[in-house]
């Protein structure tokens, strides 16, 4: 294990990171304001990831293909919103959880019924293809810095939109008291759809960016959505400060935890052993780092109420 | 005679015949169905104790399921084939998981329990994915039934049936029982109002918690026979879809009502059966009818014969 190694590794948990953070900023938003919880959300990742390879595929043109997919997901985002979705806010979790899990067995199979249950191959352009050379002497690729430029750009711009602009004070008015901001005479019902959409366009951008790294393919959003959940509940719902530590602190303990539990464990117990137990361990860790989490702290690191 | 009863009496006489009657018109098939569904509804029963009557929404009911088969296949990998040390195994192996998730989940609520139960149902869920000694990934196969000293032949499509209709019905009792006793009391109570409950001295904890561990031991027992009956265990068994589908029967016959789960089950697995039938897509049919059925059909299927108990 050599230092290159793990900072090559520390930049793979960045990018991870970041992609959480695409996902969780919508998902948290929807949380905190509508106290909605979305399992849906991470259908609109698969969506965005399809939709991009078909519209490259169709316009021949990444950019084009790229825009018009975020315009797409962010139109379904709408559509799933206004018909299933609002129908839904004054219910418990129970429900929504089980409503949302009903859109997402719907989702998974339409995907299938028209692309089939294969994955699809999602190109790059030529000049996202090539490699970097780090000062550590290794080589890394662009795409991935790539994903971090445009991870950490939409966050700087999320930032400067939720604590800068009028839009922005009304959502995080809305997520500390949504009665009175209605009262205020606010249309909160555009706000929600708006920031749905909003949200879906973002997870739509986490997927088409995802989809050549990892498989497009039915079912690709639960995997990541699970795990957007842990970033959602260790940050603190409501909160995109809280989001976007949450994301970088799974990103990075997922990716290094994968990358080296098992040599770790093996200078301490016998090899075989952690052959067996290193991966395992390595898939359990965020999900032992939130229950240390929600011990410690019940309502996340950055909790908006 | 209560209605109710009347309706039970009907229900129980149907299923006690289903057996003779699929084999005289050699339909076997539908014994094998019935059975599954005899199965999971023990564990939609157990998990209707906490989320109906208790209030704890848990999305991650589906690690009792799998804890359950895994003790027996374990055990069977080893050589031990005897159900008398292996269900008591799995009972309890599903008992001490269940304390261990509760005593943490139980001190959160609302949302942050529901994402903290199925985060520890995915840790288990990754664990069964890594044991590459029993399949990992792939599963394993049942090296042998479960044997009862020739007592009862597992074997044995019907003798096997009625096993589980039986221990359907002592659940059903079992879990009526206990909402209606003094325990059922408090735990009804801290649903509909924790701080009342606090005010006149009980501590909902330890009734939550309590409660928790039964019905996880429950289900621990209907993933024993679960592994029986399909003589194979994946991690799958353990996915978050399966404990969607577990939350789904409850809440589709029913929640907080004696037979709700079970017809929530078999409603549930009859539609799914109907759609494969009729086209490979079928889920893209079933995820509509789920979400219709949340937001038009409140108070499940159950609800159109009686009022809810609670």
């Amino acid at each position: 294990m050599t230092w290159g190694l793990v900072f090559e590794q520390l930049l793979n948990g960045l990018q991870y990171g970041v992609m959480l953070f695409l996902m969780a900023a919508g998902l948290t938003l929807v949380l905190g304001i509508m106290n909605m919880v979305n399992l849906a959300h991470g259908s609109l990742y698969m969506v965005g990831a399809y939709l991009a390879v078909a519209l490259t595929g169709w316009t021949g043109n990444y950019f084009a293909g790229v825009a018009l997919a975020l315009l797409g997901t962010l139109l379904i985002g709408m559509a799933v919103e206004v018909v299933a979705l609002r129908a839904l806010y004054h219910r418990d979790h129970l429900d929504q959880v089980l409503a949302t899990f009903g859109l997402i067995l719907f989702f998974n199979e339409l995907v299938s019924m028209i692309w089939g249950r294969g994955a699809q191959y999602a190109s790059l352009p030529g000049w996202l293809q090539g490699h970097i050379d780090l000062f550590t002497g290794s080589r890394y690729p662009v795409y991935r810095v790539a994903i971090l430029v445009v991870g950490l750009s939409t966050a700087l711009i999320l930032w400067y939109v939720v604590t800068r602009t009028r839009l922005g004070m009304l959502v995080r008015a809305g997520a500390s008291n949504r009665t009175m901001v209605g009262a205020l005479g606010v249309n909160i019902r555009l706000l929600y759809t708006v920031v749905f959409g909003v949200g879906a366009a973002l997870a739509g951008l986490a997927g088409l960016m995802a989809g050549p790294i990892y498989a497009v393919q039915p079912g690709m959003g639960e995997l990541i959505l699970i795990q957007v959940f842990v970033v959602i509940v260790i940050g603190g719902i409501g909160s995109v400060r809280g989001a976007l530590v949450g994301a970088i602190i799974v990103g990075v303990v997922d990716t290094l935890g994968r990358a080296f539990l098992k040599p770790l464990l093996a200078s301490v117990i016998s090899p075989p052993a952690a052959e067996a137990a290193g991966p395992a361990l390595a898939s359990m860790l965020i999900y032992l780092l939130m229950a240390v989490v929600l011990a410690v702290r019940p309502s996340g690191l950055f909790s908006s109420r | 005679m209560k209605p109710r009863l009347v309706l039970w009496g009907l229900a129980i006489a149907l299923l006690v015949a289903l057996p003779p009657l699929a084999t005289a018109l050699e339909q076997t098939y539908y014994i094998d169905l019935v059975r599954r569904m005899l199965i999971l509804s023990i564990a939609a029963i157990s998990l209707n104790l906490i989320l109906g009557y208790g209030g704890l929404v848990s999305f991650g009911h589906a690690a009792y399921l799998g804890v359950g088969a895994y003790s027996v296949g374990i055990m069977a990998f080893y050589g031990v084939s005897s159900g008398w040390l292996q269900w008591p195994l799995a009972v309890g192996a599903s008992a001490l998981v269940a304390l261990a998730i509760g005593a943490v989940s139980i001190r959160t609520s609302g949302i942050y329990f529901i994402m903290i139960t199925l985060a520890f149902t995915q840790m288990l869920y990754y664990l069964g994915i890594s044991l590459a000694e029993f399949g990992g990934d792939d599963g394993m196969r049942l090296k042998a039934k479960s044997q009862f000293s020739g007592l009862i032949n597992l074997g044995d499509p019907v003798a096997f049936y009625y096993l589980a209709l039986a221990l359907m019905l002592f659940s059903v009792f079992l879990v009526y029982r206990i909402v209606n006793s003094r325990f059922g009391m408090v735990l009804r109570a801290a649903k509909s109002n924790d701080a009342r409950t606090r005010a006149i001295g009980f501590s909902p904890y330890f009734y939550r918690l309590a409660a928790f561990v039964l019905a996880g031991a429950m289900c621990g027992l209907a993933g024993a026979l679960y592994a029986n009956h399909t003589n194979y265990i994946t991690p799958g068994l353990m996915s978050w879809q399966q404990s969607g589908d577990l939350m789904f029967m409850v809440i589709l016959g029913g929640m907080a009502s004696t037979a709700g789960p079970v017809i929530g089950t078999f409603a549930l697995l009859l539609i799914e059966e109907a759609l494969k039938g009729w086209t490979e897509y079928w889920q893209v049919v079933l995820g509509p009818l789920l979400v219709l059925s949340v937001i038009f059909f409140k108070r499940g299927l159950a609800g159109m014969f009686y009022k809810p108990d609670a």
